[in-house]
C-alpha cells in the first residue's frame, strides 16, 4: 500500500479520518480490489498514530465490508465492485450535500443549482479530471 | 487482570503543602495514556510513587495487583526527566549497566533499537545532544520487558525530528500487553499517540478521557481542552 502523507486534524476523531483517508484511496485506483493493506503496526508507525485508533479504523472498514481478514494473511481490499461503488456513492453525497448547502446559503434556488451545475459540466474541459475540494 | 495500575485516594503531602491530593486512577493494559499537566502540577510526583521511589503519605497503590515493593518495581520501567546514565559511560556502557542491573532487559531488542534511533555503541553518553541523550534513555526505558513504562518528559526540550524519531519508536517498540504512561506538556505533537489522557492540575486529577472521546463529545482537539483546563 503507498504510502501518501496525511494531514489531520485533531479536532476530529483520528480513526473516521484514516477511513476516508483509505477509503479515499480506494476510489482513487491507489489500493486496488483485493489489494492487501498495511498491518496495524505498520500504518501506526508510518502514520505515528496510535495502534489502537488503527485497530478501530479496521473495524470498522471490516463491518462496512471494505475491508476483509483472511485469517493468518492479513487484510485486504474487498472484491466486490459494489461495495467499492458504494463508497463513491457515499462520497459523492458528502460533495453534494456540502455544495448544496453552500448554494442555498448564497441565495439559489434549487432550479437554479440545477442549471448552474448543467451549464458548468457542459463548460468543464477535461471531464473526469480531478478536482480540488475545498474542505474548510 | 484488568487492571494494571490502580491507585486509591492517593495523597502525598509536604508539611501543609499538597504535591498529590487524593488522586484516584485505573490504567488498563493496552494503553498508551498520556499525562499531562503545567510544571509542578504533579506528574512527576505520581510517576515516582508508582516507581517506589516516593511513598505516598495516604491512600494504597498497586500495579497488577501487586502492592509497591519489589515484586512490582520489577514490572515498571521507569525514565526519569534526568538521565540515569553517568558521564564517563559510552553508549555501550549504559546498555551493559542496565542489562547487569535488569533481569528483564532485553539486549537484541536494545540492539535494534540502537540502530533504529541512530546511536553509536562507541559514542560518550557526556557528549551526546539532548535529543540524542533522549534517545538513548528511551531505548533504555523501552528495552526491559516491563508491564508498565513510565516516560516523564520525553519529548521535553528537543526538535521535531528528534520528536519524531521517539514517537517512531514508541509506536514501535511498544508491546500490547503492556501500557505506557507518557508525561508531557507539548500536547499538540504527541497527542495522536494517545489512547487515553488524565489532566493533572495542582495535584489533582481534573479529566480522564478518551482521546477519540474528546473529539467526538467536544470537537475539539486534545491540546485545545488541554489549554482551556489549564486557562487562568
Amino acid at each position: 500500500m503507498p504510502i501518501v502523507s496525511i494531514e489531520f486534524d485533531n479536532n476530529m476523531p483520528i480513526y473516521l479520518q484514516i477511513m476516508n483517508y483509505i477509503k479515499r484511496q480506494i476510489v482513487t485506483g491507489t489500493l486496488k480490489p483485493g489489494d492487501k493493506i498495511l498491518s496495524v503496526r505498520e500504518l501506526a508507525a508510518e502514520l505515528q498514530i496510535n495502534p489502537n485508533t488503527i485497530q478501530r479504523t479496521f473495524q470498522e472498514l471490516e463491518r462496512e465490508e471494505i475491508v476483509e481478514t483472511r485469517r493468518g494473511l492479513g487484510r485486504y481490499v474487498t472484491s466486490e465492485e459494489s461495495k467499492i461503488m458504494a463508497i463513491k456513492k457515499e462520497m459523492a453525497g458528502a460533495l453534494l450535500d456540502q455544495f448544496i448547502i453552500g448554494m442555498q446559503e448564497l441565495g439559489f434556488a434549487d432550479q437554479d443549482i440545477v442549471s448552474i451545475v448543467a451549464e458548468a459540466v457542459t463548460e468543464s474541459p477535461e471531464p473526469g479530471q480531478e478536482r480540488g475540494v475545498n474542505h474548510t | 487482570m484488568s487492571s494494571l495500575l490502580q491507585m486509591n485516594s492517593i495523597t502525598k503531602s509536604y508539611g501543609s503543602k499538597f504535591a498529590l491530593n487524593d488522586v484516584s486512577l485505573e490504567i488498563g493494559p493496552g494503553k498508551i495514556v498520556g499525562l499531562l499537566g503545567s510544571n509542578g502540577s504533579g506528574k512527576s510526583t505520581l510517576m515516582k510513587m508508582v516507581t517506589g521511589l516516593l511513598q505516598p503519605t495516604r491512600g494504597t497503590l498497586t500495579v497488577t495487583g501487586l502492592p509497591v515493593g519489589l515484586k512490582s518495581k520489577a514490572l515498571v520501567s521507569f525514565m526519569p526527566d534526568r538521565p540515569l546514565t553517568e558521564s564517563w559511560m559510552k553508549v555501550r556502557d549504559a546498555i551493559t549497566f542496565f542489562q547487569e542491573f535488569y533481569d528483564d532487559f532485553d539486549i537484541v531488542k536494545a540492539r535494534e533499537m540502537l540502530q533504529f534511533m541512530k546511536l553509536n555503541e562507541s559514542d560518550r553518553v557526556s557528549v551526546l545532544s539532548k535529543g540524542m541523550s533522549e534517545r538513548l534513555q528511551l531505548t533504555l526505558a523501552l528495552s526491559r520487558d516491563a508491564r508498565l513504562y513510565l516516560l516523564d518528559e520525553p519529548i521535553g526540550g528537543v526538535d521535531p525530528v528528534a520528536r519524531g524519531k521517539i514517537l517512531d519508536a514508541i509506536v514501535e517498540y511498544y508491546n500490547e500487553d503492556s501500557s505506557i504512561i507518557i508525561s508531557t506538556h507539548l500536547v499538540r505533537d504527541i497527542e495522536r499517540i494517545f489512547d487515553e489522557v488524565v489532566f493533572i492540575r495542582e495535584g489533582e486529577i481534573v479529566m480522564h478521557e478518551e482521546v477519540e472521546n474528546i473529539r467526538i463529545k467536544y470537537g475539539k482537539s486534545v491540546d485545545d481542552m488541554f489549554k482551556e483546563v489549564y486557562a487562568e
